[in-house]
């Protein structure tokens, strides 16, 4: 088997092209992530500009949204006084109830760029009432310019958080500037090469570790037919080809015209270092459903490829290494509070 | 069946729930002899653990009688007797082939909510919090034990369940706390806390050559067990000044190796001590490192600081440049429990340990609630529980 040392001089930030409609398997990720160069950085291959800075202030606005949410909803009138406006506890409520969902949002989220958007979209509608309630004679008019001043400060943070982490998003884990989303995730398997290999050859079996997946189907040769469950109850369904299948080294595939996903990606098995096993590397490049749209809801309830696609290697590896996958749902347990029915356990008992 | 439920902070209740069944091949079902309340499971007891729910089962120490099994296990039969070692580890992976089982990467289903909190994911403990997997403990008439090929040992005839119970975890623990030490002839050992880990970590200390273990606590009862069981040279930390009274034993070089067998519920005295309780009360900081601080501090330069007390998160102002720039080694970890379960078991047998010495109070599991009650008040001298359901 060729070994092509390729280093990340030319494997570099963009494995893909902007506006290159579905690549080749081939040359997305044209390289060989096998070949880790030494004495090479690596920061291009694994990029996040300003993280630090993204993560601070996003949280920093998390908790702002959650601290001001839970006043407005706590005590309406008392931030109606402190603002300058005329009492409306339903409309301060309402913001209240907006600000708490944003705050919990960006903080549960390890991706939260969408949510730091919604709160720039509210900030858009608090100085458009904020202007509206200036023009009443009844209300506070200086009180009402501090706070429009003061608001303009947090809408300039929240645009600049938003950015920030829209950034971050792109990198690997959002959509690109044509619609495609492109993730790389890996992880190690106390197994050879060859056994992992032949674990992921077997295609009609990938519904038994990838829960989103109904099923895969043989159609002719190198063909698949593939389908997924969708949003709200739905399933989407599309024909890809094999179109690398070299055993215990690499599988790709590639969708064919007419794909509700248009979708290409490869899986290399590297050996692990000190014969620790194998690294599982999956690529993948997709235009999701619902166009960016989808994908940026989708994110937003951390429903994104990458958290998916590290789900299925997680109990790829299970199941591959131990012959099951851990489970607790089933088991007995005392009565389970309301909450956490609702909140963690979402339905499943255990 | 009965299974001892946590219902929030301090609210531990012996209610009705479903008898546990065979989920995966790998599964036994386990009817339950004798189990006990470990001194981790009062973190749970006192809310200082997240993830926990109400309605979970407790009990990480237990063992019993085979009842049912799985397709996959083979190397056990229905009837077998069993300690169960509380880290759930599947024997397949890196670690476990490493004997790191404690760090098993296959047994926690909530890996994902492990590694938010954490980086990456340990192995699933039963009964622990849903942070290591939400397993269902073993303070039940029944329990589930995953991966049962690899967990349980099977107890020889003639060995009652007191004297081999504490192999699923108490035992283990504090022989890999003194395991860690680095033991050599003339070895001095300070221990901090005299709970059931503590003594162990004292006598396993002993057996692994230590010349002299001192011990910290404040119950007369515990410091009373460390040196008539245990034969440790004993220290009231609410009547001498610890860090001084060391350095005084041990010819102002300070002890070997240090042992913090209390963990992150740790009592301070003083402004320090002060300091945590507030801090953590405001949820500032996770874990309450008193006893940890002095360990570090008083343990000699280039000594071990071995910590089999457990904490959750975030601790504060831990004394690093002490660590660094007196080339202390750290070592600390959930026990590995299944590397240590046969050779304890041998030296069980042999007459070397006799760990059913510890065990103050025998009750009904339908007592858990007051157990639990007396164990964290330190009430009625208690040290022990085992229960019977």
């Amino acid at each position: 088997m060729q070994h092509q040392a390729a280093g990340p001089a030319t494997t570099g930030a963009a494995p893909y092209q902007a506006g290159h409609h579905l690549p080749s398997a081939n040359d997305f990720l044209g390289s060989d992530p096998d070949a880790f160069q030494t004495g090479s950085s690596y920061d291009r291959q694994y990029p996040a500009p300003n993280a630090a800075r993204a993560e601070q202030l996003a949280r920093a606005l998390g908790w702002f949204s959650i601290g001001l949410g839970l006043a407005q909803l706590l005590a309406p009138e008392k931030v109606s006084r402190a603002i300058g406006v005329a009492d409306s506890p339903k409309l301060m409520r309402a913001i209240g109830a907006r600000e708490l969902s944003a705050g919990i949002g960006i903080l549960s989220q390890r991706r939260p760029a969408n949510w730091l958007w919604s709160r720039v979209a509210g900030d858009a509608m608090d100085l458009m009432l904020l202007a509206n309630a200036a023009r009443d004679r009844g209300n506070d008019q200086r009180r009402i310019a501090w706070t429009a001043a003061a608001m303009a400060g947090i809408t300039a943070l929240d645009i600049i958080a938003g950015m920030d982490n829209q950034q971050r998003k792109m990198m690997g884990h959002g959509p690109d500037a044509s619609g495609y989303v492109n993730v790389e995730k890996s992880i190690t398997i106390n197994k050879t090469a060859d056994e992992c290999y032949r674990f992921w050859r077997d295609f009609e079996a990938f519904p038994r570790f990838m829960t989103h997946l109904e099923s895969v189907r043989a159609v002719t040769g190198n063909r698949f037919h593939w389908k997924a469950k969708g949003p709200a109850g739905s399933s989407v369904e599309w024909d890809a080809d094999v179109t690398i299948d070299q055993p215990g080294r690499e599988l790709a595939w590639q969708s064919v015209e007419g794909a509700d996903v248009d979708n290409a990606g490869r899986v290399l098995f590297e050996l692990a270092p000190g014969g620790r096993g194998t690294i599982v590397r999956v690529v993948m490049h997709y235009k999701p459903p619902g166009g960016v749209a989808g994908a940026l809801i989708a994110g937003m309830f951390g429903e994104e490829p990458s958290v998916q696609i590290d789900e299925d290697l997680r109990r790829f590896k299970w199941l591959i290494e131990t012959g099951e996958i851990p489970t607790t749902v089933g088991q007995p347990s005392g009565e389970r509070g309301a909450w956490n029915r609702l909140l963690f356990r979402k339905g499943a008992p255990g | 069946m009965r299974a001892a439920v946590w219902h929030g902070k301090r609210d531990v209740r012996v209610d009705n729930v479903p008898d546990p069944e065979i989920l995966n091949p790998r599964d036994a079902i386990v009817k339950i002899t004798s189990t006990a309340i470990c001194g981790s499971d009062l973190h749970l007891y006192n809310g200082f653990v997240p993830t926990m729910e109400k309605g979970d089962i407790l009990g990480h120490e237990f063992m019993g009688e085979i009842v049912e099994l799985g397709s996959g296990v083979t190397n056990l039969k229905v009837g077998d007797r069993v300690v169960v070692p509380f880290p759930i580890a599947c024997g397949n992976c890196f670690f476990c082939n490493e004997k790191l089982y404690s760090v098993c990467e296959n047994s926690n289903p909530n890996a994902a909510m492990a590694e938010k909190m954490w980086g990456h994911s340990p192995a699933g403990i039963f009964g622990y919090s849903h942070l290591t997997g939400g397993y269902a403990g073993g303070q039940a008439e029944y329990v589930r034990v995953p991966y049962a090929d690899v967990g349980p040992i099977k107890v020889p005839d003639g060995l009652t369940d007191d004297q081999v119970l504490f192999l699923s975890d108490i035992l283990p623990t504090g022989y890999m706390a003194a395991e860690a030490c680095d033991i050599k002839p003339g070895s001095v050992v300070a221990v901090w806390g005299c709970g059931p880990v503590g003594q162990f970590a004292i006598q396993s200390a002993y057996l692994l050559g230590a010349e002299r273990v001192i011990a910290i606590d404040r119950f007369p009862e515990r410091l009373r067990m460390a040196r008539e069981v245990s034969k440790a040279i004993t220290l009231d930390y609410e009547e001498v000044d610890i860090s001084a009274a060391l350095k005084e034993m041990t010819g102002g070089r300070g002890p070997d190796a240090c042992i913090d067998a209390v963990g992150m519920e740790a009592h301070g005295m003083g402004m320090m001590g002060a300091y945590d309780r507030v801090k953590q009360a405001m949820m500032n900081e996770t874990d309450r490192p008193v006893a940890l601080r002095q360990a570090l501090m008083s343990c000699r330069n280039g000594g071990v600081v071995s910590i089999p007390g457990v904490y959750g998160g975030f601790l504060d102002k831990v004394p690093f440049g002490t660590i660094m720039n007196r080339s202390l080694t750290i070592r600390t970890g959930q026990t590995h429990v299944q590397r240590y379960m046969r050779p304890l078991l041998e030296r069980i047998q042999k007459g070397e340990i006799d760990p059913a010495v510890i065990i103050t109070h025998h009750m009904s599991l339908e007592d858990a609630p007051h157990g639990y009650d007396i164990f964290c008040n330190k009430a009625d001298e208690c040290i022990k529980i085992v229960m019977k359901p």
